[in-house]
């Protein structure tokens, strides 16, 4: 290590409507090395490295690359000047050629301007490609490629732009073993020639093989950057995870309770596997585990929004078999989805017509008594709108989440379902939102409650499941239970 | 005006436009605000007027629908063969033709919701369908010999055209529907996001079928008053009324992508549609360059009600 930074960052800030993501984070990458963001959902790491190659703009702060102020407008302008970025979802031209997908956006021209210079592309693709020691043949089609040869590409492609800085999100979620090690050599073997990777995972494994320094976020705030020799898993955890948690809210004695959901053995192939538990009147179950461990599957099969192959759904002990939402609607289930964007909102329509979405009972609406309903979860939600005509799309991201939640208690459930209920929401009305489903608990609602941020699930889950793969990994009290134990049972074996 | 409070902007901004158009039109000529005239222009659009109000329903749930003028056919040339003097009563022709189109709206629905066929390519396919089924069922040739009672529905009630008089009533039933009923709040949600609306616990495939079926019928409608009219069943008829139809609903602040949009703004964008074709007539400007300003006036609509909606 040089202690050259080819990356400095200092007071950088980023705040999206209703949520401040990025807090005065300041940090230096250096030369050569591969350097771990680590953090869990939401910490801010996404939107750091969208800010670094421009697919988001900075509110307050300085970025310096390599000495010079880094000034850019788009992905593209970043990958002209050196950075490049590689998402844990790849974006390829699908039915175009691998050459061509390398070239894209420089492609050699001759004769006159615009007219591609196929034999000069071909020779430029498979120049990249030799560099990387890749065997992929430049005029294979996209689509027939598996996603860790995509990802080649891309490293291809950045290496085509001469990038200095390549930014991998998440680049092994969805390749084999094999094809890590693969990708490993590959890293090793840039960072020879001297390109910087900032290297974006949740798997502590790979972290500790590949990467020489550790940035951990954690809300928005940089925590530590250290040398990954000097830290452990254990540590690792604990500086992700951090802050002090409140004790569990009352403990409300579920065993006595009489059973609201149970799921018994319930298997959607590809998804969750064997999957049985039950849920109480008056307890919150939480459901913890990474993303892409099948948590958002299992409840959608719940909700009949995607129904599970097979298994056994029990409401209050009668067996159902539910699917659609409608069918979960009447036999008492709500679900407050993780995408209020795609499955919460109709954006275009009012915050009073979203609200009554899925509590119209009659054939006729009336109009007044729809107001008035509304104009209540407004109140009790505490709901910042300009009215209730007002479309929801012009909502901040918190108050669009309270109407998802104002929505879903509007048709009274018995069983509420949750899917990471306070996603992209700023603190104060997470602690709102917190404060709701523990009265509704109280209450005797059952909840079912799936997040990705730890601390809420120790806050407010009576008992807790963490998912890994597919499958129930572990079951909890969570009075008996530590960040490091869920973690450790989250994380792929 | 209550009709049009879900998107009020935009309709006052059209119903502005139109009331300053006829304003100029009268001074211009002043053949133009007089009654016969008006009573002209409400005969003219009834047709397409009766048509826009169908395909609002459509295109409310972010759908198209290309087959109406076929439709139309197809539903007058089927009213007509069953409507010559003495032949069934009244209403034998009229609910049949009505259910021609309700048929070929409903089929259009099936392709869409369970073929998942795009709504663009599923009624062409029905357009050319109809338009063929209508030129069988005629053998080519008007229908023409029709009864009295039946080509009475063309004529005037009272000094009032009978189409317009079922315009308003189709109106009025439609924008009471959209605003107060369940099915018509669940078709702005399928429009705006049929996600949501599955989740919601709404049977989308249904809505969208009822929307479809709904068009269909209104269809099947104007093809009865339009055959009542022109005293045949033309199985040439209403070539490219399906493009007049959606411009009106366009023009009328519809949101071709769903989710957006009223029956007030579909009648104002069919009058507006209506008074110009009138008032280029009056001021002797012919077919050709009308055709022209049509065009030019459907595109700038748009075009300012996007801008309109980006601030």
């Amino acid at each position: 290590m040089s202690g050259r930074p080819i990356l400095h960052v200092r007071n950088l800030c980023k705040s999206f409507p209703g949520a401040q993501v990025l807090t005065n984070v300041s940090l230096d990458v250096q030369v050569g090395t591969v350097h771990a963001m680590m953090g869990e959902n939401g910490a801010g790491k996404s939107t750091l490295m969208k800010i670094l190659v421009g697919l988001h703009t900075r509110d307050a702060g300085e970025i310096l690359f390599k000495g010079q102020p880094w000034r850019i407008k788009n992905p593209h302008d970043a990958l002209k000047r050196g950075v490049a970025m590689i998402h844990q979802e790849l974006l390829p031209f699908r039915n175009l050629s691998v050459a061509e997908n390398i070239t894209m956006g420089r492609e050699p021209t001759r004769w006159f301007p615009g007219w591609i210079d196929r034999p000069a592309l071909a020779r430029e693709a498979t120049r990249v490609l030799d560099r990387l020691g890749s065997p992929l043949a430049p005029g294979r089609k996209m689509m027939d490629l598996s996603v860790a040869e995509m990802q080649t590409v891309e490293i291809a492609k950045a290496l085509a732009y001469d990038a200095s800085l390549i930014i991998m999100d998440e680049p092994t979620s969805a390749i084999s073993q094999r094809e890590v090690d693969a990708l490993f050599n590959l890293i090793r073997d840039l960072k020879q020639r001297g390109v910087t990777v900032i290297y974006i995972s949740h798997k502590m494994d790979e972290i500790f093989r590949i990467a020489d320094a550790i940035t951990v976020l954690r809300d928005g705030y940089h925590i530590t950057t250290r040398p990954a020799s000097e830290l452990d898993d254990r540590q690792l955890i604990s500086l992700m995870v951090g802050r002090e948690l409140a004790p569990p809210a009352a403990a409300r004695s579920a065993s006595q309770r009489e059973p609201a959901l149970e799921v018994h053995r319930l298997t959607l192939p590809g998804k969750f596997h064997d999957i049985s538990f039950t849920l109480h009147r008056g307890e919150i179950l939480g459901i913890a585990g990474l993303m892409g461990a099948g948590r958002t599957e299992l409840v959608s099969a719940i909700y009949g929004l995607a129904p599970a192959a097979s298994g056994e759904i029990r409401i209050r002990g009668r067996q159902l078999t539910i699917t659609s939402p409608a069918a979960a609607i009447a036999a008492g289930i709500a679900l407050v989805s993780e995408d209020r964007k795609l499955f919460g909102l109709v954006p275009r329509m009012s915050v009073q017509h979203n609200l009554t979405l899925s509590s119209l009972r009659q054939h006729w609406i009336n109009r007044q008594r729809e107001a008035a309903l509304a104009d209540a979860q407004i109140q009790t939600f505490a709901i910042k709108v300009a009215g209730r005509h007002q479309r929801v799309m012009h909502l901040s991201g918190g108050n669009q989440q309270k109407v998802v939640l104002a929505k879903a208690l509007l048709s009274n459930p018995d069983i509420l379902i949750l899917d990471e209920p306070t996603r992209g929401i700023d603190i104060g009305a997470k602690t709102e939102i917190y404060a709701l489903i523990n009265r509704l608990a109280n209450v005797g609602t059952a909840v079912l409650l799936v997040s990705s941020e730890l601390p809420e699930l120790l806050l407010l889950s009576d008992r807790l499941l963490v998912m890994r793969q597919g499958q129930l990994s572990a079951r909890f009290d969570t009075r008996q239970t530590s960040p490091q134990e869920i973690l450790k049972f989250a994380m792929p074996a | 005006m209550r009709l049009m409070r879900s998107s009020s902007i935009k309709s006052w901004g059209l119903a502005i436009a139109l009331v300053l158009i006829c304003l100029a039109l009268s001074l211009a000529k002043p053949g133009f605000l007089t009654i016969p005239n008006l009573l002209n222009v409400m005969r003219q659009i009834s047709i397409n007027g009766i048509l826009a109000v169908g395909v609002t329903y459509v295109i409310l749930t972010g759908g198209v629908d290309l087959s109406l003028g076929s439709l139309v056919a197809v539903s007058g040339v089927v009213a007509a063969s069953l409507a010559h003097p003495n032949q069934h009563v009244l209403a034998l022709p009229v609910l049949l033709g009505v259910l021609t189109g309700t048929l070929g709206g409903a089929l259009n629905g099936l392709v869409v919701t369970r073929g998942k066929v795009a709504p663009f390519i599923a009624t062409l396919g029905m357009m050319t369908v109809a338009r063929g089924l209508a030129l069988v069922l005629s053998s080519g040739r008007p229908v023409s010999n029709l009864s009295t009672e039946f080509t009475r529905l063309g004529g005037d009630l009272a000094g009032v055209p009978i189409p317009l008089i079922v315009l308003a009533v189709i109106a009025c039933l439609s924008a009471v529907f959209l605003q107060n009923l369940r099915l018509g709040r669940y078709i702005y949600a399928v429009g705006g996001n049929d996600l949501a609306a599955t989740a919601s616990g709404i049977n989308v495939a249904a809505v969208k079928m009822f929307s479809y079926g709904t068009c269909g019928a209104l269809a099947g409608v104007a093809g009865v008053v339009l055959a009542a009219r022109i005293t045949t069943g033309q199985p040439n008829a209403g070539v490219g009324y399906e493009l007049d139809a959606i411009a009106a609903v366009v023009i009328g602040g519809t949101s071709l992508s769903g989710g957006v949009g009223s029956i007030g703004g579909t009648i104002l964008g069919a009058l507006l549609i209506g008074v110009i074709n009138n008032g280029l007539d009056l001021l002797n400007v012919t077919s050709y360059y009308q055709s022209i300003v049509k065009g030019v006036i459907i595109v700038g609509a748009v075009w300012l009600d996007q801008k309109q909606n980006k601030s």
